[in-house]
């Protein structure tokens, strides 16, 4: 039988009999019950564990589930012993013949465990409603609870919401008995949502307890139990696990398949809400059979080690497990240096400035379409602030703004922020696939939103409640589903009169905020009050933008620091989530509306802004002429396009900062600087980008890479020409990464420093040159090849537009290709011609990269929100089914 | 050290004799035409006769063995004679006359079961999926080969990928004809990346697993120059060594296997003699990739290829730049 089982030592298989005190089972009733259990393993090679992991399966599936974590369990260098049951009625144990319901299964699974005799720290992990029992196994065991796991489960059926349609669909009397019982399809249907499929054998082995009418009565009996209402018997019990959630006080760890037709991210989201500590991972991609889809015994393992650790001859360590960040409690101002993002927007409205103009926007004709004061703006923030907690929003909210930059937007960010509801800013620059996956693994409790939004959250099922920005028709309003606007809670905010809400902590959760997702999904950073305050005095210190600043807003991150700063600010008229709909014109104007001295713009806007610069009146010239400082940041700014931008805008210092998500910004350059940083003037300089130095409070260093390509390293280095991945340390660095504890753990592995998953070096001016993404080396036979130098020297040839290098064929030993974008326009994708092929070698041989192939491209695939940064994971993998030899195609 | 080379009237043997003669050794070669290989002394006959085979083994240290019926198609009784048997023959007699190293050059086409290779070694021969007469008996023979490595009779399996150079019938001359004729098309626009062999470099390879037997006997190594190219790139390169246009048109790679494989059959069936326009080993060859992982193998070896793509082109074009005319070389 076990022969049948693939991934499942022989050893670990065994059947137990177990007295019952199910109240379902007459007195003196004996089960049999089968485990997978390594103890007798352990016992065997003497291993001593730390503790016991009980691993509880759903339904249709068997403690097969578990067989990963088993063998990881087995690992000397930390052994756990690993009991993972069939429940009676499932897998190979026991069909009792009687209908076990939530309560039964739960006193089921402790009749086992004191068969068992498991005494000791006990680790529970649970998948589907698994989750539940061994939830209520563990609060029936806290004396020797010391953690709980849980994988796509959930214990509560959120408030108004129906259960998911496919529970529907197998819960229907004309479906439910041959669905489950009579013939497999539940079980079939059940194995499908593995991605990728599951290989013939160990489907079988899924299979293997299921076969036959007479073996799958529990598996009917399981979703006939499920509590789709109050009325129904087992949902006293479930109701009972839920509540007793809030006060179960040990670690605990959630690994998620958000691809689950099941168990969505609202039941995540629930749960989180009972155990707000635990440290959250969704796998990207994978579905409701995640211990399938995904390796998960190395983050289980890797959270003991952190979290349960120590838990040897402990029989209670839930006490003392960490609890995460603290309660909320509110911290006045300038405790500790701290001064909350809003300080400067209320002590300029409350000073002699307070009726000068704060924010406005522009008009497409030219005029300013709308406008606020210090005064207003203050007052609006606090009557939105007012209204938005009379709806229900407080600390830790979640609220998705869907909102253009301008002042409505700037209105509901300060409103959010000061309430201490945490904002979530995704925007359309992530398309709307990559839109709509950000905001459901956000799972916001509000959205705020213009029409568009609101409309996009009806269709793709955002689970939020509606505010709209605008007041809408009550017709309107119906279909969409809107329950407020900002209007209208100013209103009932300013009516209330409420102004008691106190400041949120600063280390409390403030913001979500999306990276464009051009390596990868998007991922969501999570900034807390101090951390946003912290970017606000950096920029202001490097930048030197201080309270009489008045700033063009062109580029939305930056955007939104304006009245933080003390700057008036002022949206021009565009699409800010197409920065290439700015023109010449309508920058001048929105900088002679405030008489501007600071230009925010990113560099495709700066690109239309010179293609446009025809249309610029003289006033609009002379306007431009009085800006001091321009920033362009979110993409690499080439010398030429500076050099342009400096016509237009005489007199200001041009600055490209460097910085990611994660931390914005992390060093700056200016247009003289990067003249003066030549290629080769000083040791290291060349090979890469220069961005320059360390903004104020800021320490960078890199981990030197190894052969393969990795930063292995523990020691940060700064000497001039170590190539290694690029770690940041500032105030202003991410709190961590959403509900990506994985990814966190990753980024934060070299302790005090944010690994920025880019590469680059210093020289010996002590400026740092990046030289393109850790995860797009090149792994050439005796050489690590980073991109952006070789690029830099293809670029050079002047029948190339954009160059991408990239590697294909096994790390380590891999060919150098080069994707080149062509002037002209390549009609379609393919081999370059022998002709480019040797110059475009010649050029990259002269950076010491030695190219195997030349391909063009008529268009290289970039980011959508820079349109500037290649996506050279999906060219590599192009290149190498073309280079293979199959037909091209485009990438 | 007393050598014995076998099929010394190649491409690749008379590099190898004449490399072997230049190191100081003492070179034999043993194939049915003369050698021409100054200072080896000749033996013409065949591997099919056993008494000239165990003569010529007689009194030699080594052997390198090249002979084999190479062709992209031939009826398949030959190719076991000569390739499979052949081989057999020449192993048993080496080894009946104290013959203490052997080389055989091998092919990775052994290992070649038609889909891409992008950076592998040297995977086991595999006779029963090699594609065509040819990689089939080598892969036999090799397989034979290593079989017979003991600790007083070491047996390395080299396998030189694409050899080409000046002089070159098999690849060269035969593109150079085609192209000129403009028969030769791109296939899939020719993007497929191929590593080849300069015939300095093999030659020096198979030298040095000579030298290296101690760290190369038992197992077989892929050698090429380490330089992938797209093979439209290569075929381009080729054409303008020999003065002749570039292939410039492409035909989708599927249909030219297919096209190759039935006029293969045609071809066959026909009794003719030459080779076919088109073969499915030749339309496999250019529409597929074809290259090597050389860390290994260079460790093993101590050897770097001395003659890059690029220089061995440029020799290549001076091979044919003295009154070169396609009806003089071309046959």
């Amino acid at each position: 039988m076990i022969a049948a089982w693939p991934g499942v030592d022989a050893e670990w298989s065994r059947k137990i009999d177990v007295p019952s005190t199910a109240g379902t089972d007459p007195a003196g009733t004996v089960h049999r019950w089968h485990v997978l259990d390594n103890g007798p393993q352990l016992e065997r090679l003497g291993l001593v564990p730390a503790g016991t992991l009980l691993c509880v399966h759903g339904n249709p599936t068997w403690s097969y589930l578990w067989r990963s974590l088993l063998a990881a369990g087995t690992d000397p260098a930390r052994p756990w012993r690993v009991v993972a049951v069939d429940q009676l009625d499932m897998g190979f144990s026991e069909r009792t013949g009687v209908f076990r319901r939530l309560a039964d299964r739960i006193s089921d699974l402790g009749d086992l465990t004191d068969a068992l005799g498991l005494d000791g720290p006990v680790v529970t992990a649970g998948h589907d409603w698994g989750g539940v029992i061994s939830l209520g196994w563990a609060l029936a065991h806290q004396h020797q609870l010391a953690g709980v796991v849980l994988t796509n489960t959930a214990v509560h059926q959120p408030g108004g919401s129906r259960i998911p349609p496919a529970l529907r669909l197998a819960l229907h009397p004309a479906v439910h008995k041959w669905g489950t019982t009579t013939s497999d399809a539940f079980l079939r249907v059940t194995h499908s949502l593995a991605s990728p499929p599951l290989p013939a054998d160990i489907r079988a082995a899924y299979m293997a307890p299921y076969r036959g009418v007479s073996r799958r009565q529990g598996v009917g009996n399981f979703v006939a139990d499920i509590p789709v209402d109050a009325s129904h018997p087992s949902h006293p019990a479930l109701t009972h696990v839920a509540e007793g959630l809030r006060g179960l006080d040990v670690p605990a760890l959630m690994l998620w398949g958000p691809r689950d037709p099941i168990f969505s991210d609202r039941y995540l989201k629930d749960l989180l809400q009972r155990m707000p500590a635990a440290k959250v991972h969704r796998y990207e991609g994978a579905g409701h059979l995640l211990a399938e889809d995904r390796n998960i015994a190395p983050a289980i393992v890797g959270w003991l080690a952190e979290h349960v650790a120590g838990t040897e001859g402990t029989t209670a360590a839930g006490g003392s497990a960490p609890k995460g960040t603290g309660a909320g409690h509110a911290v006045s101002a300038g405790q500790d240096g701290f001064r909350p993002l809003w300080t400067l927007l209320d002590e300029l409205a409350a000073g002699p400035a307070g009726s000068g103009t704060a924010v406005s926007e522009m008009a497409p004709d030219g005029s300013v379409a709308r406008s606020l004061s210090w005064e207003q703006l203050e007052k609006n923030v606090a009557d939105v602030s007012a209204g938005l907690a009379g709806l229900g929003v407080g600390k830790g909210s979640r609220v998705s703004l869907m909102v253009p930059p301008g002042v409505d937007l700037t209105v509901a960010l300060y409103a959010c922020l000061r309430l201490g509801a945490v904002v979530v800013v995704a925007d359309a620059g992530l398309g709307t696939k990559g839109l709509s996956r950000a905001v459901k693994g956000a799972t916001p409790d509000f959205l705020i939103g213009i029409d568009k939004a609101l409309a996009a959250a009806r269709v793709l099922g955002w689970a939020a409640r509606l505010i709209s920005v605008a007041d809408l028709a009550a017709g309107r309003r119906r279909i969409l589903g809107v329950e407020a606007s900002l209007p209208g809670l100013a209103e009932a905010g300013a009516r209330s009169g409420d102004r008691s809400s106190e400041s949120p902590a600063p280390d409390q959760p403030a913001a979500v905020l999306f990276t464009s997702g051009s390596t990868g999904p998007a991922k969501g950073v999570v900034y807390t009050h101090r951390q946003l305050a912290a970017m606000r005095d950096t920029v202001a210190e490097t930048f030197g933008i201080q309270p009489g600043d008045r700033l063009v807003a062109g580029f939305a991150p930056f955007a939104l620091l304006g009245p933080a700063l003390g700057a008036v600010s002022v949206t021009p008229a565009m699409d800010v989530t197409a920065p290439r709909t700015l023109t010449a014109c309508a920058l001048a104007e929105a900088a002679s509306a405030v008489d501007a001295t600071v230009v925010f713009a990113s560099p495709a806007a700066l690109r239309n802004v010179l293609a446009t610069e025809s249309g610029l009146s003289s006033a609009g010239a002379a306007a431009l002429a009085r800006v001091e400082l321009l920033l362009s940041a979110g993409a690499p700014v080439p010398e030429p396009l500076l050099a342009g931008v400096q016509r237009l805008l005489p007199r200001a210092s041009l600055h490209t900062p460097y910085g990611m998500t994660e931390a914005l910004p992390v060093t700056d350059i200016s247009l003289e600087q990067i003249r003066a940083a030549g290629a080769g003037t000083v040791a290291g300089a060349g090979n890469g980008v220069c961005v320059g130095l360390p903004v104020h409070g800021a320490r960078v260093a890199v981990l030197p890479l190894a052969e393969d390509g990795t930063a292995p390293a523990a020691r940060p280095v700064t000497e001039p020409g170590v190539t290694g991945e690029i770690l940041v340390s500032a105030p202003h660095v991410k709190d961590s990464y959403d509900r990506l504890w994985l990814t966190q753990q990753a980024s934060a592995g070299t302790a005090g420093w944010h690994r920025t998953g880019d590469v680059g070096h210093f020289d010996a001016e002590g400026r740092l040159w990046v030289e393109g993404r850790l995860a797009h080396i090149v792994t050439a036979p005796g050489a690590v090849v980073t991109p952006v130098g070789p690029e830099q020297a293809i670029e050079t040839l002047d029948s190339v537009r954009m160059a991408a290098v990239v590697g294909v064929g096994p790390a380590g030993t891999q060919a150098v290709v080069a994707v080149v974008e062509t002037v002209p326009t390549a009609r379609k994708a393919g081999p370059a011609d022998p002709e480019l092929a040797g110059r475009v070698r010649e050029a990259a041989a002269a950076a010491g990269v030695p190219v195997s192939a030349v391909l063009v491209v008529p268009a290289q695939p970039t980011d959508i929100r820079h349109n500037a940064k290649i996506d050279r994971t999906r060219l590599s993998r192009w290149a190498s089914k073309v280079l293979a030899g199959g037909r091209p195609g485009t990438p | 050290m007393k050598v014995l080379v076998t099929g010394a009237s190649g491409l690749l043997g008379r590099e190898v004799a004449a490399l072997l003669v230049r190191r100081g050794h003492t070179v034999a070669t043993f194939q049915r035409r003369p050698s021409g290989v100054d200072g080896a002394a000749d033996r013409c006959n065949s591997l099919t006769d056993d008494a000239a085979v165990k003569e010529a083994v007689q009194g030699m240290e080594a052997v390198v063995h090249l002979a084999a019926k190479v062709s992209f198609t031939g009826r398949a009784a030959e190719f076991d004679e000569v390739n499979v048997r052949g081989t057999r023959r020449l192993l048993h007699a080496a080894r009946e006359a104290g013959v203490r190293d052997l080389v055989y050059v091998s092919s990775p086409s052994v290992a070649n079961t038609g889909a891409a290779i992008a950076g592998l070694g040297a995977e086991p021969a595999d006779p029963e999926h090699a594609h065509g007469n040819y990689s089939r008996t080598k892969a036999r023979a090799e397989l034979a080969a290593l079989a017979a490595d003991a600790p007083d009779f070491r047996v390395t399996a080299v396998r030189p990928h694409v050899v080409w150079g000046p002089g070159d019938t098999q690849l060269v001359e035969r593109v150079l004809a085609r192209a000129a004729a403009r028969r030769l098309p791109l296939l899939d626009a020719g993007a497929a990346l191929i590593d080849t062999t300069f015939v300095d470099n093999a030659a020096a390879a198979i030298v040095a697993a000579l030298d290296r037997m101690g760290h190369v006997h038992g197992r077989a190594i892929v050698v090429t120059n380490g330089e992938p190219r797209p093979v439209g790139e290569l075929l381009a390169g080729i054409c303008a060594a020999g003065g002749v246009p570039a292939p410039s048109w492409s035909v989708p790679g599927r249909l030219a296997r297919l096209a190759g494989s039935v006029v293969e059959r045609a071809w066959l069936r026909s009794g003719r003699e030459e080779e076919p326009p088109m073969t499915a080993f030749l339309a496999e060859q250019l529409s597929t990739a074809h290259w090597f992982d050389q860390r290994e193998t260079r460790a093993l070896l101590d050897w770097v290829p001395e003659v890059s793509l690029d220089e061995g082109l440029a020799r290549l074009a001076d091979y044919y730049r003295p009154g070169f005319t396609a009806g003089t070389r071309l046959r």
